[in-house]
């Protein structure tokens, strides 16, 4: 399914993830998924939580530069495979990732990926 | 007036005042023995070119009124230069002093169309430096209503702005960006509403044609400058009309000039140099070809609002701030027009210089927009080089930027820091 992702701009810059963490719990928001890619001065924070409105609402108010993006979210069983067959259809149909991360707890996997095209990929991948 | 009766009156004016500095202060007669002018030979405005220059160490070396030219007894007001090295300048005024500079910026308030009926909100700090109650006494000359707020404070200056209905605003352009901001942020102003704001009179730091549009665009006011200095008087020598193009200078009071800053010589009219300035009136601390360090040219031609008197073009820097990187000049003033070309950010820069093992390194901070930021990490390195790109073509050199969050970079409530230069401190 389609699901909205949280994007933050960080400084490089000790203890700045510890702040937006800090800023989210104190706002009673709960993480379901979160990844950091960096460049040499700046960072990008991708985060999910069970309220994003409210999430993106309370970092605004601390100054952060926040951004709600479109991401595809789906579960795999926790097999070899399986997420291969998937990224294969996606491949397939000419879509390129930006990028994926994905994680699993038990039998299940959770995979997010962002594409270039979301409506298509989420279509290819819910079939 | 036109420009003969003009000359005139700047003639008549040099005379008196070459021999009122001569026979009142060792300083000038000095210096003109040196130099081996009389003030027998300062017949009109065209001979002040026989007279030697002064500069910031000369008011220094003789701090504090030894270049004085009133006995203290007549000065009714000092003001300082903040002083960052060492002993600051001080100016003494006396009372035609002050009613003279309080002329000349009520001159500035009137061609920005500011009448009796206006509220004044003077944010520039008051104190020892000359923004506050310079501001202050024109103001009130004019007839406006004074709010003399100061610097700092920010929710009060807004609540003030909103409650009395401030018309107009006197502050630095980087303290009217940070109250800009912070209007837009507050959830309690509507712009439009709650402010009265018309027009600002923005002065005491250069800034640049972008920074105005920034402004005009966020108050939703006319932005005009106002130019001044300490050495000189204090803001009011010169101002801009409505047509924002070019600040007038007040040269019956204030006579300017352009000269080489390395040849000394004067340039062709229009052409870029240093400015300098005598002025013709002042009896308490007068300076003689005084050179400023603001590098500028001027523009005889009439302008379209009827006014004769000169005007300036924008201060592109000041030949102190001239950073030379790897060889290269470089002004604070072209890195900031660079970036104010790119709307994702917001013109909040900060720029330090090193030298590391014989090499100088050139970094800008550059606080991004927090609506222009993406998702996508391709899209921000890209912004970093089209940044890159536009610097190095007007530069000639490569910066290293660094995007950084929105509010990272320390604002500054007073005159703004750019700059670090740590090769500087190591000397």
């Amino acid at each position: 399914m389609i699901i909205d992702q949280l994007s933050i701009f960080l400084n490089n810059a000790v203890g700045r993830v510890t702040e937006v963490t800090t800023t989210l719990g104190k706002a009673g928001v709960n993480l379901k998924a979160f990844t950091l890619s960096e460049s040499s001065d700046f960072g990008i924070l991708r985060l999910i939580t069970d309220d994003n409105q409210k999430a993106a609402q309370v970092l605004r108010d601390n100054h952060f530069a926040v951004n709600l993006t479109k991401v595809v979210y789906f579960e795999l069983g926790d097999t070899p495979g399986a997420l291969s067959e998937c990224v294969q259809k996606v491949s397939d149909a000419g879509i390129s990732i930006e990028y994926m991360y994905a994680f699993s707890t038990g039998n299940a996997a959770s995979v997010v990926v962002r594409t270039e095209d979301i409506e298509r990929c989420n279509a290819l991948i819910e079939v | 007036m036109d420009r003969a009766q003009l000359r005139e009156l700047q003639s008549e004016r040099l005379v008196k005042i070459v021999k009122y500095t001569y026979d009142n202060v060792e300083f000038y007669r000095k210096r003109m023995d040196e130099a081996g002018v009389k003030p027998g030979d300062i017949k009109s405005i065209d001979d002040i070119s026989k007279l030697p220059f002064m500069q910031k160490k000369d008011l220094r070396d003789y701090y504090p009124f030894g270049t004085f030219a009133a006995p203290l007894k007549d000065i009714v007001r000092f003001h300082a230069s903040s002083g960052t090295t060492g002993k600051p300048i001080v100016a003494g005024y006396t009372r035609n002093d002050l009613a003279n500079w309080a002329e000349g910026v009520a001159r500035c308030l009137t061609a920005y169309g500011a009448t009796k009926e206006d509220i004044l909100q003077v944010s520039y700090g008051y104190g020892l430096f000359t923004g506050g109650l310079g501001a202050h006494d024109g103001g009130q000359l004019l007839g406006a209503t004074v709010l003399p707020m100061s610097s700092g404070n920010t929710a009060k200056q807004i609540m003030l702005m909103k409650d009395l209905g401030s018309t107009g605003l006197c502050c630095t352009p980087s303290y009217a960006l940070f109250l800009a901001e912070s209007i837009a942020e507050d959830p309690n102003t509507d712009i439009d509403k709650d402010l009265k704001l018309k027009f600002g009179a923005f002065g005491a730091e250069p800034w640049t044609e972008n920074m105005r549009k920034e402004l005009e665009a966020k108050l939703h006011i006319k932005a005009y400058d106002i130019y001044g200095l300490t050495e000189v008087s204090g803001p009011g020598v010169g101002g801009e009309c409505e047509y924002q193009d070019g600040t007038h200078l007040w040269e019956d009071m204030f006579f300017p000039e352009i000269i080489d800053p390395v040849t000394l010589q004067p340039v062709e009219p229009g052409q870029q140099g240093e400015l300098v300035f005598t002025t013709l009136l002042k009896e308490g601390m007068p300076v003689i070809r005084y050179r400023t360090r603001d590098l500028t040219h001027l523009i005889y031609d009439k302008c379209r609002c009827g006014r004769t008197m000169v005007r300036m073009g924008r201060i592109l820097g000041r030949s102190d701030d001239m950073m030379i990187i790897r060889g290269v000049n470089v002004f604070p003033s072209t890195i900031e027009s660079c970036i104010l070309e790119i709307p994702e950010f917001n013109g909040q820069y900060f720029v330090t210089v090193d030298r590391v093992r014989n090499v100088d390194t050139f970094d800008i901070d550059v606080e991004l927009r927090p609506e222009y930021y993406t998702d996508n990490m391709e899209k921000m390195l890209a912004l970093k080089a089209r940044l890159t790109m536009r610097l190095v073509s007007v530069l000639g050199i490569k910066p290293v930027i660094h995007i950084v969050e929105p509010n990272t970079i320390a604002r500054s409530q007073g005159k703004a820091k750019h700059v670090l230069d740590k090769r500087s401190l190591d000397k």
